[in-house]
């Protein structure tokens, strides 16, 4: 079990990725969201402090709306925080959002975590009839709106993304007065500065490369959180991974899902296909936490220290993983990397 | 002589370019679309040394001017003063981004061109377009050295191309020259070569292939 008065928040995190099922076969949608539940349930069980879904509406995902699912985890979870990872707010709105996650926060007796960002994909523009023109503008008022909705009193905010609101209430309110809001950034360092002038912390989502160049963006909001008067908070990273019990049945797995996944993904961009150098690269000295419960706990540690991140969430069951293996690495995660990375900084 | 770079777009690329250019000893002069107010802090902590301005000095008081702002954005360049400075262009067409944009996706005319027709001077060359920023920001080495990562380059006149391969060098990359401006739609998203991360070698063998690639496919 892991104890809870640790400094460090470690999760995992996933999108709802179609498994692979013992018959060989690939799970519908709804088994993919049935998954994750029972996975976040066992999460918890093992003492997983955090689990975000993220939002995406593309095939290879079953999670179109995390907070229904966090739902269905919350009631049959006691310790574990319920994220979204992220919240696409540009193209929600912020008070639907604040109804939605206020509601989980009631379920969950407090556990809700709000993680707004703009997603590395953009599908949800047209999805919802807004205009990629728009990008900057929408994200900049929605979370002007949100941050003044999370005071829970009522709200006046007029602009040009959404119809103005005149004293207006939402409910329900949260039992702790704040519903607890984070915001997830890739490689911008304007979104860096406007997390810290809204004083939100960061998730920082590190998907490829060393995380040691993010380094500069927690100095960066430090500084920024430090002229707009606000205290920073703790940062957070979000990468994906596989753990199996030796070094060489994770790298064996995790090369044809990774490449499989990035390559989908990346075809439908221009990008090239994965190298087996690239993957390697990832894996040695890049943002893939792929090995044994040792290697990654070891890369996990690292990249907490470098970045001075205190939570770590790792995208887990990454494309067609096979259920069992899902399941495998939950555990080792819980069981031996999280205790391992809590003793190589430093806490016993 | 290059002396100073200026970096149009102090984002995640610009941001890179910065670092890279600084570590080179050029003078750095980098602007955002907005006030240079919205960047100096960001500049300050991630690529100290990089002077924050607006576009318009940013253009005045540089050597060579970069390009890397969103490419769906090329219309908000301020051009005045460009006259006839070099430009790099190190812009693409991604459409989660730009949006859906046929007249960026055109077989018949590579967006290095569009750029070109678009500004004052003639002298553009493409480069630092084909690699994603993080491999470029871990990837700089000094010369000879048996990783070095490889940059294809393509531009109309000689000696603007040997500006640019001495500057790539120099960023701590193999320049590999791929031929004319028109060329440079073989480093456009769906190639072979985006989002590649090759040495020089490698980087050859990718061009025989070409081809073989999304975009190849396309322009046969
Ligand atoms: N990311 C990569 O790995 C990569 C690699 C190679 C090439 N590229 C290309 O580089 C370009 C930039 O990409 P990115 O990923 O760095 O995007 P990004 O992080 O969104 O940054 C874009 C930057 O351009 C600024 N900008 C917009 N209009 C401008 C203007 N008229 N003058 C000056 N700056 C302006 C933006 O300012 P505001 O924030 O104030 O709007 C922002 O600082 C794109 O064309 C991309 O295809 C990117």
């Amino acid at each position: 079990m892991i104890k809870k008065t640790s400094k460090y928040t470690f999760g995992i995190d996933s999108f709802g990725d179609l498994a692979t099922k013992e018959d060989g076969k690939l799970t519908s949608y709804a088994e993919a969201i049935r998954l994750v539940t029972e996975e976040a349930v066992l999460a918890d069980k093992l003492g997983i402090n955090a689990i975000s879904l993220g939002e995406h509406h593309r095939e290879e995902f079953a999670i179109s709306s995390p907070e229904m699912v966090l739902a269905g985890i919350a009631t049959r979870t006691k310790n574990i925080k319920l994220a979204s990872g992220v919240t696409v707010l540009s193209s929600d709105d912020p008070v639907r959002v604040f109804e939605r996650f206020s509601t989980l926060d009631a379920l969950s007796g407090g556990r809700a975590q709000v993680i707004l960002g703009r997603g590395s994909f953009t599908e949800s523009f047209p999805l919802f009839g807004y205009d990629l023109e728009d990008y900057e503008i929408l994200f900049e008022e929605k979370i002007e709106l949100f941050a003044k909705i999370l005071e829970e009193k009522p709200v006046t905010w007029s602009g040009r993304t959404r119809a103005a609101l005149k004293d207006a209430d939402i409910f329900p309110k949260t039992e702790s007065g704040r519903l607890e809001t984070m915001v997830g950034v890739g490689g911008s360092p304007k979104s860096v500065i406007r997390a810290a002038r809204y004083n939100f912390p960061l998730m920082l989502a590190i998907i490829g490369g060393d995380p040691a160049r993010f380094a500069g963006y927690a100095e960066l909001y430090k500084r920024a959180s430090e002229e707009f008067g606000n205290t920073p908070h703790p940062i957070g990273i979000h990468s994906p991974g596989l753990i199996a019990e030796t070094n060489e049945a994770a790298f064996k797995m995790a090369w044809p899902l990774f490449k499989q996944s990035f390559d989908k993904i990346g075809r439908t961009r221009g990008w090239a296909p994965w190298t087996p150098e690239h993957f390697d690269n990832e894996v040695q000295s890049g943002s893939l936490y792929v090995g044994s419960p040792e290697t990654v706990a070891h890369k996990i540690a690292r990249a907490m220290k470098v970045v001075g991140a205190e939570r770590f969430d790792m995208v887990y069951g990454f494309g067609p993983m096979e259920v069992s293996a899902r399941k495998k690495m939950i555990e080792l995660y819980a069981n031996e990397v999280i205790p391992r990375v809590k003793e190589l900084l430093g806490e016993k | 002589m290059i002396e100073s770079v200026g970096i149009l777009g102090a984002g995640k690329l610009g941001l890179v370019l910065a670092r890279l250019a600084l570590k080179a000893g050029f003078k750095v002069n980098i602007a955002g679309s907005g006030s240079p107010d919205e960047i100096s802090l960001s500049m300050s902590v991630l690529a100290p040394g990089a002077v924050a301005m607006t576009q318009a000095d940013v253009i005045k008081q540089s050597d060579v001017i970069i390009l890397a702002l969103p490419l769906g954005k090329y219309k908000t360049i301020a051009v005045d003063g460009l006259d006839d400075k070099l430009v790099i262009d190190a812009m693409n067409y991604w459409w989660e981004v730009d949006g859906i944009r046929p007249d960026l996706d055109d077989v018949h005319k590579s967006t290095s061109e569009i750029i070109r027709d678009f500004l004052p001077t003639n002298r553009v060359v493409k480069a630092f377009s084909h690699m994603g920023y993080h491999d470029l920001l871990d990837g700089s080495r000094p010369a000879n050295s048996s990783d070095r990562k490889a940059i294809a380059l393509a531009g109309d006149n000689r000696d603007d191309v040997a500006l640019v391969e001495e500057f790539i060098d120099k960023f701590g990359f193999d320049p590999v020259y791929i031929g004319a401006l028109q060329e440079g739609i073989r480093l456009q998203p769906g190639s072979n070569l985006f989002g590649a991360n090759p040495t020089k070698k490698e980087l050859l063998e990718l061009l025989n292939h070409f081809s073989d690639s999304d975009l190849g496919k396309r322009l046969a």
